[in-house]
């Protein structure tokens, strides 16, 4: 069934969420814990201050159906710590992670293959060793996947990845006004 | 004025007007005891059996009161023993700060003697918490946890502080509760929202035109009176708006006392135990208007089908509850106060007379048979409500005594009625009664229980006795965990498992043993005498156990299944 008698979607798909929240200790927990009750397991969750040093943005990616990633949307809403919350739509936003590989690199023809395809994916070598090469790549999941690809015929040792970061394209921010926002905000507001 | 943590503590529980408060003392909280001991002719500390039961009275006392609860508890077991009353206040949106104080600084994290991460464990189950590691924040943080607690749509708020912080001194400067707004942390949260209206937002105006206008197009409308319209103390505004309208209302069990049980509209509670008019109300109906209910799964038993030929129209003030169990056509965020004030001033009156014709067709009370070896809930919950003054605070416990209670009890103004619904918490009644009483000295507070639901918390009647508290008890005895046995017998071939208490105790020894005076009844007349006897112990300010003997085999009706269509009735 792809929909239900309202024709909600329930198909599952990655889905990506832009909080901003206060720079707090515990907000962190109480937002992932949202998702642990929820049942769903998070796909990538980064955090970082923005240009006000007392708000964090994160950016949360879960595979749900749309019932579910409303609920959350929802309930994150509501949070008191939670400013503003918005769901990127696939065709309008613009998602990045940065991600390190560390490659075997013993020979230097292998040394200049590799840096040949960290050239061709844009992406640059941070580290050198006598065995490893280390390099930084920029880019979406299926950027991300292409040189991972390319390089496990090299043997990677490790890699560590940022998690998606993610922005609206265009003229339209996270804080841009809604009504929904604007009830929302009538629940918080102190009677 | 420099001041210890505990002291600046009872200084912000007296610019909220706090001369209540509800707990327990140990280790981590002796200075906080050590302060109210001091302040003792401001604020009065009830000392409870239990903390569950500390916990439970403050609830009560707020629900009834429709005040801010206070409650206090140490670390580790004090917090832990919180837990099921601070759940059973977040379902049902009850104001409550609860304020327990953690290990000193330097232990925090090294599993010290008494210490839990009670923050990580009170998360899911408060509307917000602090964690006070700094006596500088203490006053800052205790003003924004009783703003949010009382704000918006209500719910307990967890103030966890370190020992080492109430003894701890910093600057305190007296600041009267209109002020709190516009200062500190709470300040910066109140400039944060968008709307300019910050007390009393108002709600969309073109959302209101249009519920008019889908008003006016309808037959057959229909009302439900949640929890919402009982919290905002929205009965009046509700009741106009009904009689406007000319709309049969439902009551769910958080909104009973809100439209009078016994008003010609009322078609009784909704949902799994609700009467065949509410029930078939909903399924006719050609227009839903649900006000501060959050369709649980016991009223909308099946969402796909709830009220299917209607439109369905949600009117809450916490947007997150808009469309998470049942799809609506319609929604209007607001205070429901406000929110229906504007609309009784925009629609005329109304006359539905076929439609409710057609709905009242259908019975609104269980008739209940009589029976000559026990006596019938009908029985006893008539005579109770004959022999009770009308004002009468009713407390509830957990079971079938409970659907019982609200189905046959008419209650007639919000706080009226306290009862656990989201939680379903046994053992909730008791301590919840208690809490009724000290904050409303001048009224009877009953306490309807079973004789499962009452085994759980009956240590508070010590609390009920000491501090002459007094509450009349009713336990409808059958000799078993009956809500619990009807699905047994209904949906288990009859497999009694873990459900018959064939065990004590002796209810009016152990009412004795507390100094209170009991008797054990099975007839009409039985009970008239021990009614009668409650009430001249009650006025010496001693409460009074009525056991009451109930026949294993009553269960409740109507009854549908969850997860069915709402008119499947199972039992009739």
């Amino acid at each position: 069934m792809l929909s239900n008698r309202n024709g909600i979607s329930t198909v599952e798909t990655r889905r990506t969420l832009s909080v901003l929240v206060d720079n707090k200790p515990g907000v962190l927990s109480q937002i992932a814990r949202l998702f642990t009750r929820n049942g769903y397991n998070i796909e990538s969750f980064t955090a970082g201050t923005t240009i006000d040093e007392d708000i964090t943005r994160l950016t949360i990616e879960v595979t749900a159906d749309d019932s579910h990633t409303e609920l959350m949307v929802a309930q994150l809403s509501k949070m008191v710590p939670v400013h503003s919350v918005k769901l990127l739509e696939a065709d309008h936003v613009i998602r990045r992670e940065l991600v390190l590989f560390k490659v075997h690199a013993v020979t230097s023809e292998v040394r200049n293959e590799i840096i040949q395809v960290a050239n061709i994916f844009r992406g640059s070598v941070i580290d050198v060793s006598r065995e490893t090469l280390t390099l930084s790549i920029i880019g979406d999941e299926k950027k991300i996947d292409g040189v991972r690809d390319i390089l496990e015929g090299f043997g990677i040792i490790e890699l560590a990845r940022t998690g998606m970061i993610a922005l609206e394209r265009g003229k339209y921010t996270i804080n841009d006004e809604s009504k929904v926002k604007g009830e929302f905000n009538y629940g918080k507001n102190v009677l | 004025m420099l001041m210890t943590g505990a002291k600046i503590l009872m200084e912000c529980l007296l610019e909220q007007g706090v001369d209540t408060v509800f707990g327990y003392p140990g280790g981590t909280n002796l200075n906080v005891y050590d302060e109210l001991y001091k302040y003792s002719d401001k604020i009065h500390n009830y000392l409870t059996s239990h903390e569950q039961g500390a916990a439970h009275a403050a609830d009560g006392y707020a629900r009834s009161t429709g005040k801010v609860g206070v409650c206090f508890a140490t670390s580790g077991p004090g917090a832990t023993n919180l837990t099921t009353g601070i759940a059973t206040a977040h379902l049902d949106s009850s104001p409550v700060v609860f304020i327990t104080c953690n290990v000193s600084g330097k232990l925090l994290g090294k599993d010290a003697f008494q210490e839990a991460d009670v923050i990580g464990i009170m998360m899911p189950i408060t509307k917000a918490q602090y964690l006070v590691r700094d006596v500088n924040t203490l006053a800052d943080d205790v003003r924004e946890a009783f703003a949010l607690a009382r704000s918006g749509r209500p719910g307990p708020v967890l103030i966890d502080i370190l020992k080492d912080v109430t003894t701890q001194t910093a600057e305190y400067d007296y600041l009267p509760r209109e002020q709190h707004y516009a200062h500190g942390t709470l300040g910066d949260l109140m400039m944060r929202a968008t709307t300019s209206a910050l007390r009393m937002p108002e709600p969309d105006r073109q959302d209101i035109e249009k519920l008019v206008a889908m008003i006016a197009e309808s037959d057959k409308p229909m009302l439900i009176c949640g929890g919402g319209v009982t919290r905002s103390r929205a009965h009046m505004e509700f009741r106009e708006f009904a009689r406007k309208l000319d709309a049969p209302t439902a009551i769910t069990l958080m909104g009973g006392g809100s439209m009078p049980g016994d008003d010609p509209l009322s078609t009784g509670m909704i949902g799994m135990h609700g009467s065949q008019a509410s029930n078939r109300a909903c399924d006719g109906c050609d227009l839903l208007i649900a006000v501060g209910c959050r369709f649980s799964d016991r009223v909308a038993l099946k969402p796909s089908t709830f009220a299917r030929n209607a439109k369905i129209v949600h009117i809450d003030i916490d947007r997150a509850e808009i469309n998470k169990n049942v799809r609506t056509d319609h929604h209007i965020i607001g205070n429901a106060k406000v929110v229906l004030a504007q609309l009784n001033a925009m629609i005329p009156q109304y006359d539905h007379s076929e439609w409710k014709r057609y709905v009242f067709s259908f019975p609104r009370e269980t008739e209940y048979d009589a029976s000559s070896s026990a006596l019938t809930p009908k029985e006893i919950l008539s005579t109770i409500s004959d022999m009770m003054p009308e004002d009468t605070i009713v407390a509830t416990d957990v079971g079938e005594h409970q659907m019982w209670s609200i189905q046959h009890f008419h209650f007639s103004y919000p706080g009226q009625l306290l009862t656990s619904g989201g939680f379903g918490t046994m053992g909730f009644g008791l301590g919840a009664a208690i809490g009724a009483k000290i904050g409303n000295p001048e009224k009877t507070v009953i306490h309807i229980t079973g004789d499962g639901s009452f085994r759980m918390n009956c240590n508070e009647l010590s609390t009920e006795a000491f501090y002459k508290a007094p509450v009349i008890t009713f336990i409808f005895n059958n000799g078993c965990l009956v809500m619990v046995r009807q699905w047994q017998e209904l949906m288990y071939n009859g497999r009694y498992s873990a459900t018959i208490l064939d065990r004590g105790p002796d209810f009016i020894k152990l009412a004795e043993a507390y100094g209170l005076k009991g008797s054990r009844v099975s007839s009409p007349d039985e009970l008239k005498a021990a009614i009668e006897e409650a009430l001249t112990e009650y006025k010496e300010g001693r409460g009074y156990i009525v056991e009451c003997t109930v026949a294993q085999s009553e269960l409740v009706r109507p009854m549908v299944n969850g997860g069915t269509h709402i008119t499947e009735f199972l039992l009739n």
